[in-house]
């Protein structure tokens, strides 16, 4: 290769390079902001004080959710197999909330321990299947059908 | 002289370039349009409602390929852009900047379809989760290469900083890839990858039919752009007259 075009190529290797090294060191000290969410584990361990805002995310525990008879007012437990949290909610919840489901609250944690969300999302897994297959996983106990 | 570089050298070539991408437009324009038909037609209307989003899963034979697209593009003008930079060659500063507009579109599009489908499954249009807020960063990345190209008077000057933002710029797209794997994301992580994948079968064809017209439509797309590039660089080359008179190239 001509010598000129030789440094150039380096110059560009040399420019990616630096530039990796300093977003990689940068998200690495931002690896705690980077999270959208904390799971209830992650939370209890991090001694979340009182009145403190932040998301809240795992599953919905099954034969946890506890609606109110008047009212939107529901209670259920969020779990990431660590740490279990009650969250309480006032509010439409997404088409997508079911048990057994992933969910994202925001909020925070009032004096007895209670998450009290001022709003809920419903994530979605990476697994796409028309209903008939989800019934028959289901039916043969496999936990990618558990969400219907 | 090897075939690959031969290739190269052939694709640096204003008049070769012409007349290759002059006989392989049309027939790319043809089955981008054929499978984009059969695809979307198979994804919109055949393939089955999902378990859980119900209907709303047919956004997805849109948004995952735009997805994709926005990404491999960039990821193609950036390499284009760095042949620009190390050898420069003029077809290549083209080809790497008329992939901007395209990779930009791409992107806006993922971005929107993405947030359609959000608010129906997930409740909200958008969150600031590492996905979608380096998705956006794809976004402005596009709209700085264009952007600072077109603040230079002189275009090869102005294709150089482009090029070299581009370089820069590729960082992002590892982020954009594996950002649902290192953090908490709203967004659910690739159902497609090396391991396997979690689509049911009477979902993924019509999926992979899209992956492939869009890839198409970027390749007619982008020989396109670049043709009437080539002809506005070169008004008074010899190859260009015979092509304005003679009717072929």
């Amino acid at each position: 290769m001509h010598p000129q075009r030789k440094k150039r190529l380096l110059a560009v290797l040399l420019i990616l390079l630096g530039v990796s090294g300093a977003t990689a060191l940068t998200v690495w000290s931002l690896q705690q902001n980077m999270l959208f969410f904390l799971t209830p584990g992650d939370a209890q361990v991090q001694d979340m004080p009182v009145g403190q805002s932040f998301r809240l995310g795992g599953l919905v525990e099954n034969g946890s959710v506890e609606r109110a008879n008047d009212g939107l007012a529901v209670r259920f437990k969020v779990t990431d197999g660590v740490g279990i949290m009650t969250v309480q909610f006032d509010g439409i919840l997404p088409d997508l909330f079911q048990e057994g489901q992933g969910v994202i609250a925001r909020g925070a944690l009032n004096g007895e321990g209670l998450f009290l969300a001022t709003e809920v999302l419903a994530k979605h897994d990476e697994n796409y299947m028309p209903p008939e297959v989800a019934e028959a996983l289901r039916e043969k106990g496999h936990p990618a059908g558990s969400g219907t | 002289m090897s075939r690959l570089k031969r290739l190269f050298h052939q694709f640096g070539s204003p008049p070769w370039l012409f007349q290759f991408s002059g006989r392989v437009v049309p027939w790319l324009w043809a089955a981008c349009l054929i499978l984009s038909a059969w695809g979307l037609w198979w994804g919109l209307f055949r393939a089955p409602p999902d378990y859980l989003q119900g209907e709303s899963v047919r956004i997805m034979y849109v948004h995952v390929p735009a997805a994709w697209m926005s990404m491999m593009i960039y990821l193609l003008m950036a390499l284009m852009g760095a042949a620009g930079l190390i050898w420069h060659v003029r077809a290549a500063e083209i080809m790497a900047l008329s992939s901007a507009p395209i990779g930009a579109a791409f992107t806006l599009l993922a971005l929107i379809t993405g947030s359609l489908w959000g608010r129906p499954t997930w409740g909200t249009y958008w969150v600031w989760d590492a996905r979608l807020t380096s998705e956006l960063v794809l976004l402005f990345l596009y709209l700085g290469v264009l952007g600072l190209h077109n603040a230079f008077d002189e275009p090869r000057k102005g294709a150089r900083a482009a090029a070299l933002l581009s370089v820069v710029g590729l960082v992002n797209l590892p982020i954009i890839h594996y950002s649902v794997n290192w953090w908490n994301t709203l967004h659910q992580p690739a159902s497609i990858g090396v391991s396997g994948n979690s689509i049911h079968p009477s979902m993924l064809w019509p999926l992979l039919i899209m992956a492939v017209a869009t890839k198409l439509f970027y390749a007619a797309n982008l020989l396109t752009r670049t043709r009437v590039r080539l002809l506005e660089e070169n008004p008074r080359r010899r190859w260009v007259r015979d092509w304005v008179e003679g009717g072929k190239a």
